[in-house]
């Protein structure tokens, strides 16, 4: 007969092979995540439990808005109003200016024969935390798909851009900030209409131009805004001004630093724009199809 | 004798698992607190902290069946990928399980010792992650949280271990 040693305790397996279990399952969800995106169902329900917990972490700053709301001055909210009122006489005068553009730009574009743009709806959306995560710039804000927030939408301030929803939850959206790394928006110099790429930095809060060749007309101070053509954002809406331009000619592409308009990291308010335009497919071009491959492409 | 540096452990009352889920609770919605920038570059994980402290001092009651789902949690609080909190948790929960008769024999000085490594290897293994997926190297500010972590430690101790002193006072004595 064989001899075991009784067991007194209870034990289970040991820690290492548990620290293996775990180390596996982990690395299986993170190819999962990463490669197959198949764990978006997980996600919305884990923080559907969590949404609760972050609205309570929320409730302190909240509460010290309101009682800061509470012990306004009178003399401040007047100072505010005569402010705002002078704002919105000068608002008005290049609204009318603008209303006038708008009809003689329609009018335009209809003698052309173009397509028209659409009016787009807006959702006033308010940031409720950012993510201390130091690798990625998000932010997280109080309107969901119960708002009919949709992945995809662009998310601006009073000054321009800030972003773009990426994950919308039942009743919160994230929305990546056009300064992280992965983010990448079309736009044009309204200085002579150039069209470039332009990234987030990540760390420093910048934003950089991509593949501008040395020669490119990029100055400091130029406006770039949003072109339209990454079908992502509406055309015409500021992103960023041009800060620095570096043109090292041992370097394939000039080096175009530039600083977003928008608050984008210090903000309490922000707008989520409803623009969904149909958009005509791209043309083929002819002479790229060659013979035997035409019926396929149409 | 004992030598004097050892020091006879108090007897304390079992803890309950709702204690440790709460202080789970309160370090998770710590972390989520909407803290000013300048704060969050440096502050420490308390989630973190809070499952070394009980894999130090529970190792029969929380393991890495907890540690791995709290890891979880984090992921979708910080919309990070999936299994990257749970991963580094795991390893931190082993390292508490493996050390933790080694940890508590140690003055509180030196169990601060202990812990700023433990909380960089976590940050390390976050990092690793994240360089895989196509991230920058963050400043080495990324690793300052630690530091305080291990210097909250002793705090954390004493946060923790009070409902059972408390207790073991009014019962025993």
């Amino acid at each position: 007969m064989e001899h075991t040693t009784p067991r007194f305790f209870k034990h289970g397996p040991p820690a290492f092979a548990r620290l293996l279990l775990c180390s596996l399952l982990s690395i299986a969800l993170l190819i999962s995540d990463t490669r197959y995106q198949y764990l978006g169902g997980a996600r919305q329900i884990i923080a559907l439990a969590l949404y609760p917990l972050q609205r309570l972490a929320d409730a302190p700053g909240a509460l010290a808005d309101h009682l800061g709301e509470f012990f306004f001055t009178r003399s401040a909210l007047r100072a505010e109003n005569a402010q705002l009122a002078e704002q919105h006489l000068h608002d008005a005068i290049k609204l009318q200016k603008y209303r006038a553009l708008e009809l003689e730009n329609a009018h335009l574009r209809e003698l052309l024969g173009m397509r028209d743009h659409l009016p787009y709806r807006t959702i006033a959306a308010e940031i409720v935390y950012s993510e201390r995560d130091p690798f990625i710039r998000k932010v997280v804000i109080d309107k969901g798909a119960q708002q009919q927030i949709k992945a995809g939408q662009p998310v601006i301030d009073q000054a321009g851009v800030i972003g773009q929803v990426t994950r919308v939850y039942p009743w919160l959206a994230e929305v990546t900030l056009i300064t992280d790394k992965q983010h990448m928006l079309s736009v044009q110099n309204l200085r002579n209409g150039q069209r470039a790429v332009l990234a987030g930095r990540g760390a420093d809060g910048r934003l950089e131009l991509k593949f501008i060749p040395l020669n490119a007309d990029f100055q400091i101070g130029d406006q770039l805004a949003t072109s339209g053509i990454d079908q992502v954002y509406p055309p015409g809406l500021p992103v960023a001004v041009v800060s620095s331009v570096e043109r090292n000619p041992a370097d394939l592409f000039a080096r175009v630093v530039c600083k977003p308009l928008a608050g984008v990291a210090n903000h309490a308010q922000a707008l989520v724009l409803d623009w969904k335009t149909p958009v005509p497919s791209p043309p083929v071009p002819e002479q790229a199809l060659l013979p035997g491959q035409t019926d396929q492409a149409r | 004798m004992p030598p004097a540096s050892v020091k006879p452990r108090e007897v304390m009352v079992p803890i309950r698992a709702t204690f440790i889920a709460s202080s789970l609770l309160v370090a998770l919605i710590i972390n989520l607190l909407p803290w000013p920038p300048a704060i969050v570059a440096v502050m420490p994980d308390l989630v973190a902290l809070t499952v070394l402290y009980w894999c130090i001092h529970q190792p029969r009651r929380f393991g890495f069946t907890a540690a791995w789902l709290i890891g979880l949690v984090m992921d979708v609080a910080n919309g990070t990928l999936f299994g990257q909190h749970t991963l580094a948790y795991s390893v931190l929960a082993y390292a508490g399980i493996v050390l933790h008769r080694r940890v508590l024999r140690f003055t509180m000085k030196d169990q601060v010792l202990h812990v700023i490594p433990l909380l960089l290897m976590t940050d390390l293994i976050v990092l690793a992650i994240r360089m895989m997926a196509g991230a920058e190297l963050p400043g080495i500010g990324y690793f300052a949280g630690s530091f305080f972590g291990g210097l909250l430690w002793p705090a954390v101790c004493f946060l923790l271990t009070l409902p059972q002193r408390l207790k073991s006072r009014s019962e025993y004595v």
